[in-house]
């Protein structure tokens, strides 16, 4: 006897979580778009509504479809459960109310997409809870910063805009000698390209509305839980290891062992915050996930092919690719990320901040819009848009220029991208031959 | 709640509730590798239903510290240690898998403490493939995976949970993974030399269940006529398409079953 091969990721992107419905026999998951569900008696309500029984009781907590969703993604990830929430901010925020409140702290990379960076450096003070940012590349500076009030390591397993890649090797062993969990967005890198709990990931988030669901149509968010963090041995984090009045004194490692995280988010985090997702849109979100293996795939192959393109370009005087030479993460990159490191770059242009709006304003396949992760190619100007909050300071630590330009690569004949680009370095190297005549 | 045997600490899930000596008890008996979670569902249904529940953790697993026992009687001894230092003289004892054979051993060794037994994935005599036990010996993953994978009906090898959310593959996994190195070996060791429990079941007065998944790969419902004829008219639940993993795989239609007899 011998172990058969688990399933691999294009077929449990298309089968996990769902069946045939059992009702209807409906091939595809159906959208059970209810808010509620029927008990057949008291004491049935009564064990639901006790953990006593596994079931539906209120959409806000959990859904038939949701669940379908939320169990393909833990199987991507390789965890043990995760919970489908309105949005990625909403992943994030959950994730952070179940670990901590008042009076503690988060250890943070500087790069990070400007909604983090909103909640983790604007909103979350407001509420006793400080963040450190340091450089994502220095696994020390995330040592350094550890407080006895922290109680998070969070990072994005690609830094946004730039690429930074992280070392999630080591900073998982900075954060595990401290007794605390690194929890990382895989959002521009999905479980196609990295599954960061086989690097020691504790918790993973998700911004679905980019990849995961593909074509830009919703907005939505997941949050996994890898289930080999000791919240016990680590003794930071009360709200898992000890009796919660809020649901009859239930000690969630107790009761629920590899599982407490994600199950004390959903009985707390998704009962009271109630940042639940749409059905509807859980059932969208699964259309993307059937074919992400190939969509990434393709992604990747016209990305590599976009940043050949530009690199060797004269108008443009950087490209954070980690693929290139030169890179300061090629090596990091080509071990964690061998299939390619998301469809998401940066590039500087010659001519700076003016070059780079008339480059944008030039493009035509290339939609101009705040978002990343579509079928569709996009670009934006980050400075003066998803980063506009940050000072010129800030910026440059998330490895931002004035001129910098993201582009997200999308599905595309690769030909005509490239086309598009050549429009619009035409119309920037006309904005650099004026600087040039005016100096 | 924690005991102290032998100078090892003894953990037992009680539902956060203190042992009522006027409420009849029931106590959950985990499988190989496992600890007391697995019965979180039923124990907290149970507990809300009148009964003192107990879902322990056998020596070296879980919570609970100490060597693991290297025989089923020796863990049938250990049970009845528990039980004297919890007071509780009579209970019903569940258990899965291993604990379904503790919990045999217990029922016909200490038969005036046994008011019911309850058999949940199990067959007796319960043989483990040489693979398995070669992988256990060497604490090498391969023995989770091969458990994890054969432990689930085919079916939910992709899944469908009624507990929202939850994986039980990487549940099944994680829960092997916490599991102390060696621990695996001596309890599926301990499984597969146990060879009088067709003479224990014959011996058994109290009312019997046994709960089997027909889609059951490690202990096949068609493996378990012997035991079947073994005990006096035990009642008998096969429920469809679960594998051996049934506390997850069906956690309602368990409880059900379990509902015949507790």
């Amino acid at each position: 006897m011998s172990a058969p091969d688990y399933p691999g990721l294009d077929t449990l992107a298309l089968h996990a979580g769902s069946q045939p419905d059992p009702a209807t026999g409906a091939r595809a998951t159906p959208i059970y778009q209810s808010a509620s569900f029927c008990f057949p008696d008291s004491d049935y309500a009564a064990s639901l509504f006790n953990i006593e029984r596994a079931g539906h009781v209120y959409s806000r907590l959990s859904n038939p479809t949701n669940a379908v969703l939320e169990e393909r993604i833990a199987a991507l990830e390789d965890g043990v459960g995760a919970i489908a929430t309105a949005s990625g901010q909403a992943a994030l925020t959950l994730a952070i109310m179940t670990l901590m409140g008042a009076g503690s702290h988060i250890v943070a990379a500087a790069a990070l997409y400007g909604g983090s960076h909103n909640l983790l450096a604007y909103t979350l003070p407001r509420l006793g809870i400080e963040t450190t940012f340091v450089d994502a590349r220095d696994p020390q500076a995330f040592a350094a910063a550890i407080q006895d009030n922290t109680r998070l390591i969070f990072a994005e397993t690609v830094g946004n805009p730039g690429l930074d890649v992280l070392n999630i090797p080591k900073v998982a062993a900075v954060a595990h000698e401290a007794g605390l969990p690194l929890m990382v967005d895989s959002t521009f890198t999905t479980p196609y390209l990295i599954k960061p709990f086989e690097h020691g990931a504790d918790i993973i988030m998700h911004s679905a509305t980019k990849f995961l669901s593909g074509h830009g149509i919703v907005i939505g968010g997941l949050l996994v839980d890898g289930g080999r963090f000791d919240w016990d041995a680590s003794g930071k984090f009360p709200t898992l290891t000890e009796p919660y009045e809020g649901f009859h004194n239930l000690v969630f490692s107790e009761e629920f062992g590899p599982a407490a995280f994600i199950q004390r988010a959903r009985k707390e985090g998704l009962r009271d915050f109630g940042a639940c997702m749409s059905p509807t849109t859980a059932f969208h979100i699964l259309q993307g996930v059937e074919t992400l293996g190939i969509r990434m795939n393709r992604h990747v192959e016209n990305t590599r092919g976009v940043v050949e393109f530009l690199n060797q370009h004269e108008q443009v005087s950087r490209v954070g690719y980690p693929e290139l030479e030169g890179h300061p993460d090629q090596a990091l990159a080509s071990a964690l990320l061998p299939k390619g490191c998301s469809a998401v770059f940066s590039f500087d242009l010659v001519g700076g901040r003016e070059a780079g709006i008339a480059f944008v304003d030039a493009l035509n396949l290339f939609s101009h819009l705040a978002n990343v992760g579509d079928a569709k190619s996009l670009v934006i100007h980050p400075a003066s848009t998803t980063h506009h909050r940050m000072d010129a300071a800030a910026l440059a630590a998330g490895g931002i220029g004035e001129g910098t330009i993201r582009l997200s690569i999308g599905l595309e004949d690769p030909k005509d991208l490239i086309a598009d680009l050549k429009q619009g370095l035409r119309a920037a190297g006309k904005i650099v031959a004026k600087q040039a005549v005016a100096l | 709640m924690k005991l102290a045997i032998e100078n090892n600490d003894v953990y037992c899930y009680t539902n956060s509730r203190d042992i009522d000596p006027a409420k009849p008890s029931i106590v959950f008996i985990h499988g190989s590798g496992m600890d007391h979670t697995v019965w979180t569902l039923a124990a907290r249904h149970f507990a809300r239903h009148g009964n003192n529940v107990i879902a322990i953790d056998l020596p070296g697993h879980g919570r609970s510290t100490g060597a693991p026992l290297e025989n089923i009687p020796a863990m049938a001894d250990w049970l009845e240690q528990v039980l004297d230092a919890l007071k509780i003289d009579v209970s019903a004892v569940v258990g899965h898998s291993l604990g379904s054979l503790v919990a045999l051993e217990f029922s016909a060794k200490y038969a005036a403490r046994t008011r019911a037994l309850v058999m949940v994935g199990t067959i007796v005599p319960m043989p483990v493939s040489s693979a398995i036990l070669a992988a256990c010996k060497n604490n090498d993953h391969a023995a989770f995976d091969m458990l994890t994978q054969y432990g689930l009906s085919k079916r939910h090898q992709f899944g469908g949970n009624r507990s929202s959310g939850i994986w039980m593959v990487g549940s099944a996994l994680r829960l092997y993974e916490r599991s102390q190195p060696g621990v695996l070996y001596y309890d599926m060791n301990a499984c597969n030399e146990y060879q009088s429990g067709l003479e224990q079941a014959a011996a058994v007065e109290c009312p019997v269940l046994l709960v089997l998944g027909s889609e059951d790969r490690l202990t096949p419902v068609r493996g378990t006529r012997p035991l079947q004829e073994a005990f006096h008219q035990p009642e008998v639940s096969v429920i469809q398409g679960a594998g051996h993993t049934l506390m997850m795989e069906a956690p309602n239609a368990l409880l059900d079953a379990l509902h015949r007899i507790l």
